[in-house]
């Protein structure tokens, strides 16, 4: 049987939030939209991305598509990202549908709001992967088969969660000190479940594209498809999948065009096409095509961030447990207000960006939160996002008609 | 009576009290007669200081002093002032160099009865005044280099700058007892050439002002439902004790849960501030404002239940006077000099978390209590007044010059 190559992309923006004081607490409560040209601006970032990426790299897709009959890809879009394209630019929701219509381009399911929810609160977390399954029905007409947690944030309990929600196929961080001798190529079933399969990702191969491809200082630079073909098919040598997971924005925003990023993507998958014992799998394709190949046990949680590969660049120092904490303590009142707007903010203050832009992180890993941060320090982030909050709890209160402005 | 004035900043281009207290003290000289000839080391439009001759010893615009840190001493390297660059004006150093030749200048054409010089920023130059024309010389001190630095050692070459000015000086000023003592048992100054003058306020050079509940849903809301506010209004450095004002409120929280602490003001600890709440876990009852001005500044007093002033050192602290007049009640910390003049306010060692976070559960669970501590305190402030201080000034000038005159 051909080697199957599983690229997964991940679609998604938050809404940041504007310096927001503790004086505008209770008398202004748009937490997201600035008008002004700093990059907390989150219209002028889509725009700026969608330029640069977005668009761009859905037309390679598409072109890539008609090109190579057995090209696929999976993909994953936040309700954050789909509620800010409805709003600024429209058009690439269009053309992601056009992908989605090939047949051959999957999406996976995962939070509506890019939260961390599932730590946190069951409910929560049902109720977002819900409103994603709604909207991504409603608007590309399609039902995920396959399922991503935010940041790739898995464990045992969320494989068991997804399969008793008939997924057929869940994604996670190929990470050495879980896999220890074994390869991220095969497919493998979590512990303690019934259907569901297990991808993971090839994060040597993945981060060659999405950190190192426009690294000067890196022995290999500049990588071309060639040799990116020689090491794909180095890895698979034995076996059958190889898992490039990564941000859609590495093409065009991580890596600028200049970089030579998109010459290279539609290089190596046009050679990777081109070969006799290759091929194209979707997540939920490649799961049903292999049996498992063992069990995989990952009883703690591990995500696809920083030299840890835990939770630690979302909840790692005490601002960030603290604001999980002050956030989720909110559930019960905010939610059975149903007051729309106010349920909304508070899911898109869940989105775990925000909490990463806290992170006090400074060494190795401390250049890539700066990278994606906008502000100025963690703790300007860390005051917006309190004030923000102590808003959402005036909202309550008022909606409730009850004390409980303070927690 | 001519004075020589020389001074590093005047409202609204002050960064703190400094400022105001020389405004202050200069206006209320001048209505008693005195002409003042003020040297500042930058140059802007001061409203409504008509009252004496402003000297810009620089074209600095105000802000760009701020942005070296208006009274900082950490960047000082140069011991020797006429080693310094003279080409820039990038540095402290370099600034009060341009400031002494300046004022070396200015004396060619004037004649001072006395040199009254505000602090270690300016005693360089006074120093060289008094060598220059023979007049005597006044420091005045404000805050010492062991009051900036908190409970750290200073800067050596400041502490020295201080220390060759302080025995230079023919009369030294206070402004408490505090200070004083510093002055003494740190310089080894005698006592009887230290005399203490505490500052004032004055309540009639406040704009019209008056607040309004409506600019402040949120804590409104928070001191309808019995909350009470705690506020402090000062910039966060070591030196003003927030790291030990945080540890009592997460202390006073324990004992009681209706707490808001209002931290109103901004500077080099206000990371390190933010991170310590979170770590003690009541990051959602303390607010951080910002720098703030104007109304935002009078509003924070309004806001207040309780005003704290935590400082580790802090040889007056004008910002409890202000407190008081807002009707705030008032704990001030022993090493603060206000208290000497203050007697209706709790007080405490500013390590002492415990009893702080006793003082301000204390004032939150008893009415009566608290109407007491404003009220007194209220009564007690407007007895202050810088027309006495001035008064005291002019009877240490006319001291002097009958000295000289022997």
């Amino acid at each position: 049987m051909s080697r199957g190559l599983v690229i997964y992309l991940h679609v998604h923006q938050p809404y940041r939030i504007k310096p927001y004081s503790v004086f505008s607490v209770a008398h202004d409560h748009d937490y997201f939209n600035l008008r002004d040209d700093s990059d907390m601006n989150n219209e002028k970032i889509f725009h700026r991305i969608a330029e640069k990426s977005y668009r761009p790299m859905n037309k390679l897709l598409s072109k890539l598509l008609a090109h190579n009959p057995d090209f696929k890809i999976s993909l994953s879009i936040t309700g954050d990202f789909i509620d800010q394209a409805e709003t600024w630019a429209p058009d690439v929701l269009d053309d992601f549908r056009q992908l989605l219509a090939t047949g051959r381009v999957e999406l996976l399911g995962e939070t509506y709001y890019h939260s961390l929810a599932f730590f946190y609160s069951r409910d929560e977390f049902e109720a977002q992967v819900a409103l994603h399954r709604d909207k991504v029905k409603e608007l590309f007409g399609v039902t995920p088969t396959a399922f991503r947690n935010t940041e790739l944030a898995y464990n045992d309990e969320l494989a068991a969660w997804a399969d008793a929600a008939g997924y057929k196929a869940i994604i996670a961080e190929g990470w050495d000190q879980v896999l220890e001798w074994r390869s991220p190529n095969y497919v493998y079933q979590p512990h303690n479940t019934e259907h569901i399969r297990l991808l993971l990702k090839n994060y040597r191969l993945s981060d060659d594209i999405a950190f190192r491809f426009s690294n000067q200082g890196w022995a290999q630079w500049p990588l071309t498809a060639d040799k990116f073909l020689q090491w794909a098919q180095e890895s698979s040598t034995d076996s059958p999948l190889v898992n490039l997971f990564m941000d859609y924005e590495t093409f065009g925003e991580h890596q600028w065009a200049d970089t030579g990023i998109f010459e290279f993507f539609e290089d190596f998958i046009n050679k990777w096409s081109e070969q006799s014992d290759t091929t194209f799998y979707t997540v939920t394709e490649a799961a049903e095509t292999y049996e498992p190949t063992g069990e995989l046990s990952m009883p703690r949680t591990v995500t696809w961030a920083d030299n840890e590969r835990d939770l630690s660049a979302w909840v790692g120092n005490d601002m960030q447990r603290e604001i999980a904490r002050y956030l989720y303590a909110l559930e019960h009142d905010v939610v059975r207000s149903g007051d729309q707007d106010l349920i909304r903010d508070w899911r898109y203050l869940q989105s775990s960006d925000l909490l990463y832009y806290l992170s006090t992180k400074w060494l190795d890993d401390g250049d890539v939160h700066t990278y994606f941060s906008p502000y100025g320090s963690p703790y300007d982030a860390f005051l917006y996002y309190m004030n923000a909050i102590r808003d959402i709890r005036w909202r309550v209160m008022r909606h409730h008609d009850l004390g409980g402005a303070n927690g | 009576m001519n004075i020589l004035m020389l001074g590093w900043e005047l409202p609204p281009h002050n960064s703190g009290g400094l400022g105001v207290a020389c405004y202050h003290l200069s206006k209320a000289l001048a209505l008693q007669g005195a002409t003042i000839d003020f040297v500042l080391p930058y140059t802007a439009v001061h409203p409504g200081v008509d009252f004496m001759r402003v000297h810009n010893a620089t074209s600095l615009r105000p802000e760009e002093r701020v942005h070296m840190g208006s009274y900082d001493s950490a960047g000082v390297l140069e011991k020797n002032l006429y080693e310094t660059d003279t080409e820039g004006l990038g540095t402290m150093r370099a600034v009060q160099r341009h400031y002494v030749d300046y004022v070396e200048n200015l004396v060619s054409t004037l004649t001072p009865d006395v040199i009254h010089a505000h602090d270690w920023l300016t005693m360089e130059a006074g120093v060289r005044a008094k060598e220059l024309t023979g007049a005597p010389l006044v420091v005045h001190v404000h805050a010492t280099e062991f009051d900036r630095s908190g409970e750290h050692y200073g800067n050596p070459i400041v502490h020295e700058i201080e220390q060759q000015a302080l025995l230079m000086a023919d009369r030294i000023i206070a402004v408490s007892n505090i200070t004083k003592s510093i002055i003494v048992h740190r310089y080894g100054i005698p006592a009887d050439a230290v005399e203490v003058v505490h500052n004032a306020i004055d309540i009639e050079s406040f704009a019209p002002y008056e607040y309004d509940k409506r600019d402040y849903h949120y804590i409104e809301a928070l001191k309808h439902e019995g909350y009470t506010v705690v506020a402090t209004l000062t910039r966060f450095t070591v030196q003003k004790g927030l790291t030990h004002l945080l540890r009592a409120a997460a202390r006073a929280s324990e004992k009681h849960d209706r707490f808001v602490f209002l931290l109103a003001g901004d500077g080099e600890q206000r990371d390190e501030l933010i991170q310590l709440a979170a770590s003690l876990g009541i990051a959602d009852k303390v607010l951080f404002t910002g720098f703030v001005r104007g109304k935002q500044w009078r509003d924070v007093y309004s806001l207040a239940d309780i005003f704290v002033m935590s400082s580790v050192s802090e040889p007056f602290g004008l910002t409890a006077l202000e407190a008081a007049h807002h009707e705030s009640a008032l704990i001030i910390s022993r090493q603060s000099g206000v208290g000497e003049v203050l007697k209706h306010t709790f007080k405490y060692d500013y390590w002492d978390t415990d009893v702080l976070a006793d003082q301000m559960v204390s004032i939150a669970l008893s009415p009566s209590l608290a109407t007491s501590l404003r009220r007194n305190v209220a009564e007690e402030y407007k007895r202050l007044s810088w027309h006495d201080v001035a008064a005291k000034c002019l009877g240490i000038y006319d001291h002097l010059r009958r000295e000289a005159l022997l």
